[in-house]
């Protein structure tokens, strides 16, 4: 599998482009959204993990109602897994305090966080995900920008973006390159990976030059500007308002935990 | 006064690392004309094309667009003046759609919604592309592509149309419906090219350049028949002017 194929060129575009309700939200609607759950989620204390389940409702239903394919959004999240790993993975070794016991097995505090990272992160990955999914890259740095974002930061992610998908094609020549003159599928030494990795930054850079040289040729100076601006609705109101009630009662009470019991209670 | 008049005075460009692509090269191109700009790899095209819109910045001698010189203040003036057809489209190309790829300059000229939209028509339609509008510019083939990004610029209704090699990886008949298209503009333009029968097709004038100076300048006829001079400079007589050549 190339790079490209595995950053999947373009898909988050051509996600991005649907027509759906979802689409239609507002692009700050879906993003102050998105920053509160970000908050509400990354607010519990470290050893909580059964509070955090009732929040993956909200990238679920984002995913469902934007129409975005559940297996390409998990591929997304396992690229960024390793990290979340090395974050949290000392963590059972320097908290061996024990926390909680299911059945015979007790659990320490160490295991208990080091979950509760890797539940944080895919919750906070996954709905930074769908975001950009179900509102298209351009119109959420606009949107973002209208919000108050400092231009700078808005035109950077922009060109994080953009060029993302310039050093993914430039990888995916250059790997063909090496792959049809190699020996085998093994045979490319790693040292020789050490200069190809200088080299797609050098070439990456001219291209992202020629990129830049053709935007500023067309009148770009730093704004960014979109077809059919959107105007903010009462549906966008409603949108970020129905979601805060729900993190917040997410946040106050554990939902889990009270299903749960009614459902024990229901039973006994 | 004209917007349609390029002319440059004895630019000479070095790049940082001391290459010099450009060592005093001087021309004066009018309104409506097509001009073709040919010569070897390494001649300095590029490097010359990319002054004209402030690009580049040269190191001695100056650009003029239209009676004024090519200053900082004057550079986005220029910019909506000259037209710049990239070589490759993928540079060109980066917006989510073919619609808004077209629509990100004169959104930039800061137009009106309505009027973008029908310039962004108006655009695809000269091209023919009107039905590519919804696609994504990647996934288009090369033909396509290449008109796609002639209306882009198209969309910004520029005086002067410069093109870097716009011929290059298109098929026969991508090539065929791109001179047709080069024909029926009126805008002055201006084409680095190594394709010289499209040179003979289009360009009524061409400027022939090596190691970073204008070696000849005149009509294309006269010029490209030259055998000697096509030779001396990486070039060849083109076949269609041997056919052409009265015996």
């Amino acid at each position: 599998m190339t790079p490209g194929q595995w950053i999947e060129i373009g898909r988050m575009d051509e996600l991005g482009r649907l027509d759906t309700p979802l689409h239609r939200r507002d692009a700050r609607a879906k993003a102050v959204t998105t920053i509160l759950f970000i908050a509400f989620v990354m607010s519990f204390p470290r050893h909580e993990v059964s509070a955090l389940m009732p929040f993956f409702l909200y990238p679920l239903a984002i995913l469902s109602l934007g129409r975005i394919p559940p297996g390409y959004l998990l591929r997304k999240i396992l690229i960024a897994a390793p990290f979340a790993v090395v974050i949290g993975m000392f963590n059972p070794f320097l908290d061996r305090e024990p926390a909680a016991a299911i059945g015979g097995l007790v659990i320490t505090g160490g295991w208990l966080s080091f979950a509760s990272i890797l539940v944080r992160f895919v919750l906070t990955v996954s709905a930074a995900l769908v975001l950009i999914a179900c509102t298209g890259m351009n119109r959420l740095c606009a949107g973002l920008e209208r919000m108050g974002l400092p231009r700078v930061f808005a035109v950077q992610l922009l060109f994080l973006y953009r060029y993302l998908f310039v050093v993914a094609a430039e990888g995916s020549r250059m790997r063909r390159s090496m792959q049809i003159r190699a020996a085998g599928p093994s045979a490319i030494p790693l040292r020789v990976y050490g200069s190809a990795v200088g080299h797609l930054l050098l070439r990456s850079m001219s291209r992202a030059d020629r990129v830049y040289r053709a935007m500023v040729s067309r009148g770009f100076d730093g704004e960014i500007r979109v077809l059919h601006e959107s105007r903010l609705r009462w549906a966008d109101a409603a949108f970020v308002i129905g979601w805060t009630v729900f993190f917040a009662a997410a946040r106050t009470w554990n939902l889990a935990d009270l299903l749960g019991r009614l459902f024990m209670g229901g039973l006994s | 006064m004209s917007h349609h008049i390029v002319e440059v005075r004895d630019l000479c460009h070095a790049y940082p690392d001391g290459t010099e692509a450009l060592k005093g090269v001087s021309f004066r191109i009018t309104h409506g004309q097509a001009v073709a700009l040919v010569g070897a790899n390494g001649a300095g095209k590029s490097t010359l094309l990319l002054h004209l819109n402030g690009c580049l910045k040269p190191t001695r001698g100056e650009v003029r667009i239209g009676d004024a010189p090519l200053t900082p203040e004057t550079t986005a003036a220029a910019r909506r003046a000259v037209g710049m057809v990239f070589q490759d489209p993928d540079d060109q190309l980066f917006m989510p759609t073919v619609a808004e790829d077209v629509a990100f300059g004169p959104l930039n000229a800061g137009l009106p919604q309505a009027e973008v939209q029908q310039r962004v028509t108006a655009a695809l339609e000269r091209v023919g592309m009107s039905h590519l509008k919804d696609r994504a510019p990647y996934k288009l083939s090369a033909g396509e592509k290449r008109a796609v990004s002639i209306a882009t610029v198209l969309a910004m209704s520029p005086d002067i149309l410069v093109m870097d090699e716009p011929s290059s990886n298109l098929d026969p008949r991508g090539r065929r419906r791109l001179i047709e298209m080069l024909h029926s503009f009126e805008h002055t333009r201006i084409i680095a090219t190594h394709d010289l029968e499209l040179v003979v097709e289009v360009c009524p004038q061409v400027i022939v350049m090596d190691g970073g100076k204008v070696m000849a300048e005149g009509p294309t006829a006269e010029l490209l028949d030259n055998e000697q001079l096509m030779l001396a400079h990486g070039l060849e007589r083109p076949h269609i002017l041997r056919h052409m050549h009265p015996h």
